[in-house]
């Protein structure tokens, strides 16, 4: 270690394995100063532009919003923020094609500028050394600040760990073709960038910067060793160009010779990376006090007639950009956001720049052509000889065909940084990456499912639990209720005269059930022409409810047969005295249900007689109608049911007494064809009454208001 | 005499080595996974009772106990597939009898037409669904495993089974998209 560290001070710079050349194209787009386009007409703001989770938001549709003001807050989702790139007039909250390959649509703030820049009260503080480095790590969370090399990382997140470490290496390699933000950045603002640099070295107080930057940017190099004259802490290293060394793991293995170990952080081995593009924003955050609004993004490519670099408001459109760079369109139409290695191609340029968006690409058909269809590996190997991670690619390609995940993971596919160098110099095509990192989503994806399915299992082993307990509980309290009982007769009837009593019951017990089925029929007739005034005057409607009806009354009464052919003495004296308290208990229980059931008709139609006459009663209506809307679903549901059964009793015509009932119940049902016409005509007739109800319902809600305009 | 000596000094090293074992199987007793829960662990945990058991953890006792692999339709195939090779038996084509492989799903109560008769509360697996009795019901949209079961007792029909919406972090890269110069482009020419 101490060796090493006396080799990374001289200046040594180490190698990674593998790595590629593909032509530079850099100066299509290096050569002009950092431009400001014109306010585009709608800036669309995605509320989550960073890994994790988004903020809330704190605006509404309408709200006038000022330059830098939030429109989200961490709250309790510890999400960044996310501010107003300019002053205007929030127009819309929605969701919009977010910037990822897939474009699928996520929640955006629309805001329409009105131009004029009004900006919120700022905080600049000059001498941010009096603050510790606690409420520093604030401010940049509140700036909203997210590493601007590529993956979003919140910065704030990464300061945050307050552990002694050796350097701080400030990444301003940009290695990836075409793009030249980085670059540019460093050229015009060099000083900001080491001002943003001391900031961080403050927050973290590591003592030895280590900055970055391929031997392909000699003018940035220029600006950024001048910037650092007389500060001997700070050291600009220049790497040779080879793709990727802007990975974060090859630029530390470039500068310190040090490995991050798989699946660790470079916190793990005493480093801090931070971005050229990061650096110059906590600058502005703290110095300034101007929150994270808008960043540099490379407009390049040979489809574009005035390629350059732009400060772009975060949520301008991709759209408004090209127009800006006068865009040619091409044949393909292909427009990539990121750069030509790891960039994706976008479905619609509707997408905006969100905060890790640093280049887009707009090649010409010859420029970029599409790679073409994918041919048989022929184990050459190429892709394993550039590979920076010194992973086996095709071997993992065929992994991730075969779907072998714990292969996968013992072939370390999550250490593949993604650069796309293998499928570059893959000679059949193979899209290697594609792949990798659909094999990556789906094994992510199983995690995820995994760990739902151990909180399902969870919850129903809890409701299990929580079942088998209230049943326990029942049943305690029936044994106590019995033995109770139990108890009390043994004080009172301990005459023995049983064989007596029995004899008297069955009668009884026949006539409690004929006087249930009685009522029961009662009551329905009396709902069923109940309904039949309220809902419908056809024939068929009437019809068929009373049929039902009758059905019902019929099984209701099979059942009382059956009951009461149960009833009688089966010659076993000892239980017939307790069975006949509970069978009268259980009719007079049944006869004050049936009485209850027959009043609340009769209430029931008393109600909707009125109905007609009294429109005041508008809203009590509404509501009755709503219950008859479900009543009416709900019978239609049991109609389908039966009809289902019915045909299954058909079928199954050997049972003498299914048969018997079917046949009594529905005589029209004798053949298949007839009942799957009675099933259609029943849920066609259902389909009626629900429009009806729901036309009624309507009818009322139009009765009610009315009458409220004229009470108001 | 020297048989006699020789019958002893086995005969106590076979004692001191049958101490030292016993006490090794007590003392370094490894609790081994019981082939009930490794199996529980593959299944997806529907409790949707497709497979004829009223559980995921019936069909794994089930299957233990030497019934068929193939009658899970949520895991689908690759669920077969990892149970073929943790009781060592050759995967087969899903049991059609049991259902078929399908989207992912959660249920979603139309929520103005729910009456509150607590039908669905009772039949969900998983208490998902939350409400009171003649109180609109509502299903917890990330714990409903999507098993259909409040589906049938619901009087009313207000329950819809919805596909799974994808986000950007379930998204898939399509591969047949990516042969349509979709997805990363990474040739370039000199």
């Amino acid at each position: 270690m101490q060796r090493s560290k006396a080799q990374i001070e001289q200046g040594h710079i180490w190698t990674f394995p593998g790595g590629i050349h593909p032509p530079q194209r850099k100066t299509l787009s290096n050569a002009s100063a950092i431009a400001r386009p014109p306010l585009p007409p709608q800036l669309v703001l995605l509320v989550r532009q960073h890994i994790g989770q988004a903020g809330d938001i704190q605006v509404q549709v309408g709200d006038q919003v000022l330059k830098g003001q939030p429109l989200t807050a961490s709250g309790a989702s510890r999400g960044l923020p996310l501010h107003a790139p300019t002053s205007g007039l929030v127009t819309a909250i929605e969701e919009r094609p977010s910037a990822h390959p897939s474009a699928l649509p996520e929640l955006a703030v629309m805001i329409t500028p009105d131009g004029e820049e009004r900006w919120i009260e700022r905080q600049p503080l000059r001498n941010y050394q009096q603050l510790d480095a606690a409420s520093l790590i604030d401010l940049i969370q509140q700036a909203g600040i997210a590493g601007l090399g590529g993956a979003g990382f919140p910065t704030a997140q990464k300061l945050a760990p307050q552990k002694p470490l050796d350097y701080l290496i400030i990444n301003g390699v940009e290695c990836e073709p075409y793009i030249t933000a980085d670059d540019r950045l460093m050229r015009e603002y060099a000083a900001d960038i080491v001002a943003g640099i001391e900031i961080l070295q403050h927050i973290t107080h590591i003592e030895r910067v280590l900055i970055g930057i391929e031997d392909n940017k000699p003018e940035a190099i220029m600006a950024m060793r001048e910037a650092c004259q007389n500060k001997p802490q700070l050291s600009v290293r220049e790497v040779p160009t080879k793709y990727p060394s802007g990975g974060e793991k090859q630029l530390i293995q470039l500068l310190t010779g040090r490995q991050v170990p798989s699946r660790g952080l470079p916190i793990d081995i005493g480093l801090l990376v931070q971005n050229v593009g990061t650096a110059f924003a906590v600058k502005r955050a703290i110095i300034d006090g101007e929150p994270l609004l808008e960043r540099v993004v490379t407009l390049t490519g040979e489809a574009l007639q005035r390629p350059g670099n732009v400060w772009a408001l975060l949520g301008t459109p991709v759209k408004h950009l090209l127009h800006y760079a006068e865009y040619q369109p091409q044949s393909n139409g292909k427009i990539i956001m990121g750069g030509p290695m790891m960039g994706f191609t976008l479905p619609t340029d509707a997408v905006p720049i969100v905060k890790i968006s640093n280049c887009v690409l707009a090649p010409t058909t010859q420029e970029l052509p599409d790679s073409g269809a994918e041919m048989p590996c022929i184990r050459c190997g190429a892709c394993a000889d550039v590979c920076p991670a010194s992973l086996l690619p095709q071997q993992l390609q065929w992994l991730a065909k075969a779907k072998d995940y714990d292969a996968l993971d013992e072939h370390n596919l999550f250490d593949c940084i993604e650069c796309g160098a293998c499928a570059y110099v893959c000679p059949s095509d193979i899209p290697l990456v594609h792949y990798y990192r659909q094999a990556k989503a789906e094994i992510r994806q199983v995690a995820r499912e995994k760990a739902k399915a151990e909180i399902a299992r969870e919850r129903f082993e809890a409701r299990q639990a929580r079942l088998e307990r209230e049943k326990e509980e029942r049943l305690a309290r029936h044994r106590k209720a019995s033995a109770a009982r139990q108890a009390a007769q043994a004080d009172t009837g301990n005459d023995g005269d049983n064989a007596k009593a029995n004899t008297g019951e069955p009668s009884a017990a026949v006539k409690a059930a004929l006087a249930r089925a009685k009522a029961k029929k009662q009551a329905q007739q009396a709902g069923a022409e109940n309904e039949v005034d309220v809902k419908t005057d056809s024939d068929e409607k009437q019809t068929a409810t009373t049929k039902t009806d009758d059905k019902s009354a019929a099984v209701a009464a099979a059942i009382a047969r059956a009951k009461a052919k149960k009833a009688k003495p089966d010659g076993s004296p000892d239980n017939s005295e307790m069975a006949r308290l509970r069978e009268q208990r259980k009719a007079e229980a049944r006869q004050r249900k049936a009485e209850r059931e027959q009043q609340a008709e009769q209430q029931q139609a008393a109600k909707t007689t009125t109905h007609d006459e009294a429109p005041q009663q508008a809203s009590d209506d509404k509501r009755q109608a709503a219950v008859q809307a479900a009543i009416a679903r709900a019978k239609a549901k049991k109609q389908a049911a039966q009809a289902q059964t019915d045909v299954a009793k058909n079928d199954a015509a050997s049972n003498p007494t299914n048969s018997d009932e079917s046949a009594d119940s529905n005589p029209a049902s004798t053949d298949k064809p007839a009942t799957d016409d009675d099933r259609k005509q029943a849920a066609i007739k259902a389909a009626i009454a629900r429009a009806k109800a729901k036309k009624q319902a309507a009818q009322s809600s139009t009765t009610q208001q009315p009458q409220d305009d004229n009470d108001s | 005499m020297s048989v006699l000596t020789a019958i002893i000094v086995i005969g106590v090293l076979a004692l001191v080595f049958g101490i030292v074992l016993g006490f090794a199987a007590v003392r370094f007793h490894v609790e081994s996974d019981p082939i009930v829960d490794q199996i529980d662990a593959i299944l997806p945990q529907t409790q949707c009772g497709q497979c004829g058991y009223p559980g995921c953890r019936p069909y794994a006792e089930a299957i233990a106990n030497g019934d068929d692999i193939n009658k899970c339709p949520p895991g689908g195939e690759a669920t077969i597939k990892q149970l073929a090779d943790l009781m060592g038996v050759e995967a087969k084509p899903l049991d059609a009898a049991h259902g078929e492989e399908d989207v992912k799903r959660v249920a979603v109560i139309r929520e103005d037409e729910c009456i509150g008769c607590t039908k669905c509360i009772q039949a969900c697996p998983v208490d998902a669904i939350l409400g009171a009795a003649r109180h609109m019901h509502t299903v917890i949209e990330h714990e409903c495993t999507g098993c259909d079961l409040c589906v049938e007792p619901c009087p009313v029909d207000c329950i819809d089974m919805v596909p799974v919406e994808t986000r950007p972090e379930t998204w898939q890269w399509n591969l047949k998209q990516v042969a349509e110069s979709h997805g990363i482009p990474v040739k370039m020419v000199e």
